[in-house]
């Protein structure tokens, strides 16, 4: 977890793509493992990473909603594509994980929690949007009068090397939920790649953590023209972003329209597949499974992603609380823009755009919201024109 | 904190905080042909008491079969065994509905909100539940009649489907016998020869005398059951800041961190399961929330 910048940092310097390969081999021998974005089945996931020849060097991506396509972008940048369908959120809180195990004993039941303690991660290449959800996250797992342990290693562990995003996708809208493209704080280090005259990397430490790779590696500091290329290279970003979602008073919005006939209407369009609960990278419902062995003297129990789209997510003795598919997009949309910030203080939605992407018709939260507030019941339930 | 970056040690674990402690079945009854009382005692100290305030509940584990929430039911005045008084419906709750004397299970909490007990002092006192919603209010009333003299007029209004079910019968016959507790009872069906009242818990609230501008109620019962009595309670004076119900929602954690337990912007594992009525009146009629 990355502090504050602070006046002791050193100045922001400039890397070849050889300095980042050595970064890779200095990163390994500090006890880091690399993960960060790779292709697999045609698409951008991550992985662990063993130098930059992993990274998808050259690939881009075009999103659109209900769809995914990677491009050759005809150049070798690093960096040149946005967000895939997986999130750091899998490694702070993996998709199964087991929380204990339990046994028979003489003396009764004997539990003894899972002592399993994570890798010392450094995640490559986190974009400001994906920042805003490692910190969305932390007030769900960190913050709260119980935390999780698991997490906590993880985050206190890991190395955060940050990108300012030098492309963007038709789904994307940090802007407007004010999370991105420019990466502000919460990382070790930021790189900017820049790709006009020769590929290099503008890279600023946001940490003590992060400054010890820039002293150690004491490449050369980046020229006053390289820091006004980087400051471009985000600003032009900026100005393609062409989504976006109206921030103001959509708690409030949310609250009062929560019998809008808009929800019957997403209702019948939505697959309750779940997808869009398991791409977003700040959803953090969980279940628990219990397997028992053979003899049924030992068992273990784990944990699981779970979804407020599947039927068991609100399972009371003798059915769903929530049964319609109304009732779970309802709990979804409404979670994610409305009741997190009552819960957390901040919106549940970083507008990483993969929930649209990924949502097999082409279900996109920023038209539902616009649609909801195009038609808002009005306060007090009062119904302007249903 | 953050550690320096050459420490190549892999991060150490804190404590699991849904890790069960073990206990063992000090006793057991049978309340009705489905409800029974569990009393528990820690496996590696048996005389150790269990803390807890009134409305909180545990997390019940049966060896390989799972966890289910499960309010405490004892006198929180008299600290001792863990009391658990459960029905039994489903696959855990039928497993504890198995376990003898001597067995063993796995207990973690209390968790959640308790009930305002404090807040009710020098106030009169209106409990009404319904079925085994008695079992969460059973450690209020303890409580209330252990300072019987701090509070004014009490009256504990039950209801449940019919007389085989009337769940802690000898604490019922207890508190009717004081002459300072009002004990009104109902049942939704009779046999032959019941000579108490039928139907429903709010047809018999009128008959429960309490101030509206000083007076507390505490609900505990099915969702339809608690929207008709504080509709009643409204009706009779009383504002929803005065009355708090209790929450039921699946709970796979209890800790705040699972999700599962969402009511609208509440957290019912740890914003509740007690709630003040107006915090949550605006909800409260949604469906399928
Ligand atoms: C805060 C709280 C306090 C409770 N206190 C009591 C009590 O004092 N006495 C009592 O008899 N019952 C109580 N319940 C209800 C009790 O938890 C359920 O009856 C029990 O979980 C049913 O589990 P099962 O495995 O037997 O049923 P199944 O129908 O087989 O349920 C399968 C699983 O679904 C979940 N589940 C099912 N019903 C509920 C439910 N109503 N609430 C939460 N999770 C559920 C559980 O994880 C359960 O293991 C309480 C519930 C809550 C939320
Ligand atoms: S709701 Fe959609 S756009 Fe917002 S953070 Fe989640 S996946 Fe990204
Ligand atoms: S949107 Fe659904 S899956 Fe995601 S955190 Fe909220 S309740 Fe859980
Ligand atoms: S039960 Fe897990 S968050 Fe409440």
């Amino acid at each position: 977890m990355s502090k504050h910048a602070s006046p002791t940092l050193p100045a922001p310097v400039l890397w070849t793509r050889g300095d980042m390969d050595r970064f890779f081999e200095t990163l390994r021998k500090e006890g880091y493992q690399p993960v960060g974005p790779t292709l697999r089945d045609g698409a951008i996931v991550y992985d662990t990473l063993s130098s930059t020849r992993d990274l998808p060097v050259g690939w881009g991506d075009e999103q659109e909603p209900g769809a995914y396509r990677l491009r050759k972008r005809g150049d070798e940048a690093l960096f040149g594509y946005v967000v895939g369908p997986q999130s750091w959120k899998q490694y702070l809180f993996p998709p199964r994980r087991k929380l204990w195990s339990a046994d028979r004993a003489a003396g009764g039941l004997e539990f003894k929690p899972s002592a399993e303690a994570p890798p010392k991660y450094a995640f490559i290449g986190v974009r400001g949007c994906e920042l805003h959800a490692l910190q969305v996250q932390d007030k769900a797992f960190l913050e709260g009068p119980y935390a999780d342990p698991y997490y906590r290693a993880v985050r206190e562990g890991s190395l955060v090397v940050a990108v300012n995003c030098g492309t963007s996708a038709a789904t994307c809208f940090c802007a407007s939920m004010g999370t991105g493209p420019k990466v502000e704080r919460g990382f070790d280090l930021a790189l900017t790649e820049l790709l006009d005259g020769g590929q290099r990397f503008v890279v600023e430490a946001g940490s003590a953590r992060g400054a010890k790779f820039v002293d150690e590696l004491s490449p050369q500091a980046a020229a006053p023209e390289d820091l006004a290329e980087a400051a471009r290279v985000v600003e032009r970003t900026a100005a393609t972003l062409r989504r976006k979602v109206e921030p103001g008073g959509l708690r409030e919005l949310l609250a009062r329209n929560l019998e809008h006939p808009r929800w019957d209407e997403v209702a019948s369009r939505c697959q309750t597949c779940a997808n869009c609960t398991l791409v977003c990278p700040t959803c953090f419902c969980s279940t628990v499974e219990d397997v028992s062995d053979l003899t049924g003297e030992h068992a273990e129990r784990w944990r699981r992603w779970d979804s407020c789209f599947t039927f068991d997510h609100s399972y009371l003795h003798g059915g769903a609380v929530r049964a319609s598919a109304m009732s779970r997009y309802r709990q979804w949309l409404t979670h994610k823009f409305g009741t997190w910030h009552d819960q957390f203080g901040v919106s549940g939605c970083v507008g990483c755009g993969r929930c649209i992407s990924w949502c097999p018709v082409g279900i996109d939260v920023t038209e539902e919201l616009a649609a909801i507030r195009a038609n808002d019941l009005g306060k007090d339930g009062e119904h302007a024109h249903p | 904190m953050p550690r320096p970056a050459a420490d190549l040690r892999p991060a150490p674990l804190a404590a699991e905080p849904m890790l069960p402690r073990a206990f063992r079945v000090a006793a057991r009854r049978r309340e009705t042909h489905d409800v029974f009382t569990l009393e528990l005692e820690p496996a590696d100290a048996p005389g150790e008491a269990f803390a807890f305030e009134p409305g909180q509940f545990n997390m019940l584990y049966v060896l390989g079969a799972g966890e289910v929430p499960i309010s405490i039911s004892g006198d929180p005045t008299r600290p001792g065994r863990l009391m658990h008084t459960v029905r039994a419906v489903g696959g855990v709750t039928r497993l504890l509905e198995g376990l003898k004397k001597g067995d063993s299970l796995g207990v973690r909490g209390p968790y959640g909100a308790p009930w305002p007990v404090l807040d009710a002092e020098g106030r009169d006192v209106v409990v009404v539940a319904g079925g085994i919603g008695l079992a969460p209010l059973r450690p209020l009333i303890c409580q209330v009649l252990a300072r019987r003299d701090r509070f004014g007029r009490v009256s504990i209004v039950f209801g449940t489907r019919s007389p085989a079910d009337i769940l802690l019968a000898k604490d019922l016959e207890r508190w009717r016998s004081k002459f300072d507790v009002d004990v009104l009872l109902t049942v939704d069906h009779a046999p032959p020869g019941w000579r108490g009242h039928v139907g429903v818990v709010t047809a018999l609230l009128p008959r429960a005398a309490f101030d509206p501008a000083n007076a507390r109620a505490f609900v505990c019962g099915p969702e339809v059951m608690m929207r008709f009595t504080v509709q009643e309670l409204a009706h009779r004076g009383l504002p929803a800041a005065s009355v708090h119900v209790t929450m039921e929602r699946n709970m796979k954690c209890a800790i705040g961190l699972c999700g599962h337990c969402q009511y609208g912007p509440e957290f019912v594992c740890k914003d509740g399961p007690v709630f003040r009525f107006d915090r949550i009146e605006r909800i409260f009629g949604v469906r399928e929330l």
